[in-house]
């Protein structure tokens, strides 16, 4: 028999355009965590989805077993053993823990479902591996970390020997996360053989015995983690050195900037409230961060503050001015810019083109127009003058169609706009999501500049790493509701963790 | 230099579309009768010019309206709606135009002109009633739009067939079954069109069409106003987080587009060429071509000119299939055929893009490895 339990042989995978992978060979040892490293777009998920049979590779051999196979389908993967914890879970909602856990396997007796057997024989597994589930609940009313024990469930009862996750801690508290790095390795001690694809190093120091690293669809190398630094990994990743750690200094905060008091939002399309009474100040020449796990209140924290959502109650005050009730545009002329969270659907009119974009809020401001009439004369030697200022790179300058740019470049313009706008307060929220490490690395230096400018900054991040590096303050959200405060020097991840997931609270001091 | 490129991939798919439609109409020719088909096929190619300056001053006048109701949909496209209402746009400016032709006296010179800007009254107001939908209720500008064609229309022929005044019909001839004649000083003026274009119908109107084309052509690509109602309609969001008022811009865009409309009915009306209105339980054409042109000329402003001269051509080359012994609803029917098909220009031009797209990449590739042979 064969040590190894998947070898993926020279694998080449050619889009129109673009080689997503090239000549890439991975081998995962039996009973070992084997991480798969690589930027967005490094070509994880294409290599990923010729394991399972979602595209035929140009080139390459797969062996499962030491033996050579043909995968044509996800059944074809299925029947070899290979099962997969996908980034975003598959997962009927209306069903309960055990429907979905049996989906596509349903047992039956004389014709009609029988879930008895099958359901002891889960709750078995989930003792076995330690995997807490609840079998009647309905997926809709279970946490997201509880989702995911599902998830592996399902590839357990399957008798899935080769398990892949894909970036399976994109949704997890740090708690959750350590938690899932120790049933990774309990399962890995019962004999299963596990791929894991991630872009923290954190994590695959933690759990992964090999790591095999990507880069712009080539294969790098494959090193033995224990004696690998983190620094290492991310210069092979990246292909330089890359500062991990953002270098700042001790931010001066002066004069309130930003007062938003007892503010209440509802969510959209519901009934609930989203944003429960919340009140923050933001202080110029300091960088405050929100801090959550996804589906919060974020979003609507930041739509009731730029003004893209209504709000049920509250103020909001930006220098001093009640600017409760004024319309966006007010707002987006005395003192605020907005980074938003979906580039594409909020900051962009992706069919114009970059000049166009890059006064998308001052087109009707001197010298931009005049009586009306656009001066394109002008907005051109802006555009020209910010994409030189900002190294923003594209196929033809100033005329490039934004849809054509890429993500990171159109952020960057994004970025140029809105401090361009010399604003007093600065609203980012997620600004570095989907971004290569490189163009990280850029915004969060652009970023800390404009605090030492003197800019008031709200910064709204799902990445811990970035909240520890960037912040200078600490709110986290929990809920619609900040349950506290801190100092990021004083705080560990940890204490971060038990916060954002609604386990602690800090009590509010009662002003007298 | 890569922005010309993309103008040309669209003129190209229009031609190819146009080409298309030509080629199935051929065959609709050849089906019905054989052996008349190819002097038949000519006739709708050079009909409108080999009858000289009458054919070409007929191609003018039927071109008018075609422009100016493609140019109300194109408009709107632009702006990110739908406006299927052309046709009930049209319609009310055309009784507006009537109503005004007819009743009131005594204006002399500025008659016509009074007569028109009701037209475009008419027009705005009966297209900003979607806008407005839509803006406060959300409800989609396709259904209000196609819903109001009806509306216009059975209220058009209502008030025209029942409004009396003592017991006489004040708008309505029942002797000829039809609308009165507007007074001589409402129909609009030759501008020595008539002359340019002897025996023609042809009149101000092809003018007044294209400064209207010149005016949206500037106001889309020069004004702030219509920086806003490109970007609210390429992506409505990103407006609205730019601090442009949405709803606005949408009840003014269908506002503009409805009195572009109307213009094109008011003008159609006036023309003094005996059309009238006639109580028939039929929603104008003009609207529905309208979106065919806008389509064809892929709703740029100047496309749409051409799309309106070249499918007001084909009519009138098609009127002369009659010497070849087609009857009138193939007529139709073939030239019905090239505009249904020219208006896949859009379906077309993506395929052009996609294929130039393959060969770019190819370039890429073959760039690539040659780089790589350099390298070895």
């Amino acid at each position: 028999m064969s040590d190894y339990a998947i070898e993926m042989l020279n694998i080449t995978k050619v889009f129109p355009g673009i080689i997503a992978n090239d000549d890439i060979t991975i081998r995962l040892k039996k009973a070992t965590i084997h991480a798969l490293l690589g930027e967005n777009g490094a070509g994880k998920s294409t290599l990923m989805s010729v394991l399972f049979g979602l595209y035929t590779p140009e080139k390459g051999i797969i062996k499962v077993n030491g033996k050579d196979v043909k995968i044509k389908d996800p059944l074809d993967a299925n029947a070899y053993g290979i099962g997969m914890v996908h980034q975003h879970f598959k997962l009927v909602h209306n069903f309960t823990v055990v429907q979905n856990i049996l989906l596509g396997v349903e047992p039956t007796k004389h014709g009609i479902l029988y879930f008895k057997d099958a359901r002891e024989k889960i709750i078995f597994l989930s003792e076995k591996y330690k995997l807490r589930i609840e079998p009647d609940a309905y997926i809709e009313d279970i946490t997201v970390g509880m989702q995911q024990r599902v998830e592996i469930l399902k590839m357990l009862y399957r008798d899935n020997d080769i398990m892949i996750f894909d970036e399976p801690t994109a949704v997890l508290t740090p708690q959750e996360i350590e938690e899932l790095m120790v049933i990774m390795k309990e399962l890995k001690n019962e004999g299963k053989s596990i791929l894991f694809i991630s872009h923290k190093l954190d994590e695959i120091k933690s759990a992964a015995d090999e790591c095999s690293v990507l880069r712009r669809g080539k294969y790098i190398g494959t090193v033995d983690v224990k004696n690998t630094t983190k620094e290492q990994l991310s210069e092979m990743m990246v292909g330089r050195p890359v500062e991990l750690k953002v270098e700042k200094t001790e931010a001066k905060p002066e004069e309130t900037v930003l007062e938003v008091k007892n503010l209440v939002v509802k969510a959209e399309h519901k009934s609930k409230n989203a944003i429960n009474d919340i009140s923050l100040n933001v202080r110029k020449g300091e960088i405050v961060c929100i801090a959550g796990i996804d589906g919060n209140g974020q979003q609507e924290l930041i739509s009731g503050i730029t003004g893209l959502m209504p709000i049920v109650s509250g103020e909001i005050i930006l220098n001093g001015q009640d600017v409760t009730h004024k319309s966006i545009r007010y707002k987006n002329t005395h003192g605020l810019s907005h980074i938003p969270e979906d580039r594409h659907r909020d900051g962009l009119v992706l069919d114009y083109d970059l000049q166009k974009n890059l006064v998308l809020q001052e087109y009707f401001q001197n010298p931009f127009s005049f009586k009306n009439f656009l001066h394109h004369r002008e907005i051109l030697n802006y555009s020209n003058k910010l994409i030189c200022e900002f190294d923003i790179r594209s196929g033809e300058g100033s005329f490039t169609k934004a849809r054509s740019m890429s993500g990171g470049n159109q952020q960057k313009a994004i970025i140029a706009r809105e401090i361009s706008k010399k604003p007093e307060l600065l609203i980012a929220v997620q600004p570095t999501r989907g971004l290569d490490v490189g163009a990280i690395e850029y915004i969060h230096h652009r970023i800390v500049e404009e605090r030492d400018k003197g800019t008031a900054i709200l910064l709204v991040s799902l990445e811990l790493d970035e909240v520890m590096n960037l912040s200078d303050r600490i709110l986290v959200i929990f809920e619609g509701e900040i349950v506290g405060e801190f100092d990021p020097k004083k705080v560990t991840i940890n204490e971060l963790g038990l916060y954002m997931a609604g386990s602690k609270k800090q009590i509010k001091e009662v002003e007298v | 230099m890569k922005k010309k490129h993309l103008d040309i991939s669209g003129f190209l798919s229009s031609i190819l579309a146009i080409i298309i439609g030509l080629a199935v109409g051929f065959i609709i020719l050849l089906i019905c009768n054989k052996n008349q088909a190819i002097p038949g096929f000519q006739t709708i190619i050079t009909g409108a010019i080999t009858h000289g300056q009458k054919g070409i001053g007929q191609v003018f006048y039927y071109a008018t309206p075609l422009i100016l109701c493609g140019l109300a949909v194109g408009f709107a496209f632009k702006t990110g709606l739908f406006n299927i209402g052309a046709s009930g746009q049209f319609t009310m400016g055309a009784f507006g135009a009537t109503l005004i032709g007819i009743c009131i006296k005594n204006l002399g010179q500025v008659h016509w002109i009074v007569a028109l800007l009701v037209a475009i009254i008419f027009g705005a107001i009966w297209g900003s009633i979607p806008g407005i939908l839509k803006a406060f209720f959300n409800v989609n500008e396709v259904i209000s739009a196609i819903m109001l064609n009806y509306v216009g229309m059975y209220l058009v022929n209502w008030i025209v067939g029942s409004w009396k005044i003592g017991g006489k019909q004040v708008l309505f001839n029942s002797l000829r079954n039809e609308s009165y004649n507007v007074s001589q000083s409402a129909i609009i003026p030759k501008w020595g069109l008539d002359k340019l274009f002897p025996g023609s119908s042809a009149n101000s109107g092809i003018i007044i069409a294209i400064i209207v084309v010149i005016l949206i052509y500037l106001l889309l690509e020069k004004t702030t106003f219509g920086f806003e109602l490109k970007a609210v309609g390429y992506n409505k969001h990103a407006g609205k987080y730019a601090g442009i008022n949405e709803k606005k811009n949408i009840i003014l865009a269908m506002l503009i587009s409805g009195a572009i409309a109307g213009l094109a009915g008011g003008l159609v009306f006036l023309s003094g060429t005996g059309r009238h209105i006639e109580i028939v339980d039929v929603v104008a054409d003009e609207g529905f071509t309208g979106i065919s042109v806008a389509l064809l000329g892929l709703s740029n402003p100047f496309g749409v000119l051409l799309a309106g001269l070249f499918i007001a051509y084909l009519q009138s080359g098609g009127f002369y299939l009659q010497l070849f012994s087609f009857s009138t609803e193939i007529i139709d029917i073939i030239v019905a055929v090239i505009i249904y098909f020219s208006a896949f220009a859009l379906i077309v031009r993506l395929f052009i893009m996609r294929i130039h797209q393959k060969n770019e990449n190819k370039e890429k590739k073959l760039n690539k490895s040659d780089k790589k042979r350099g390298v070895e």
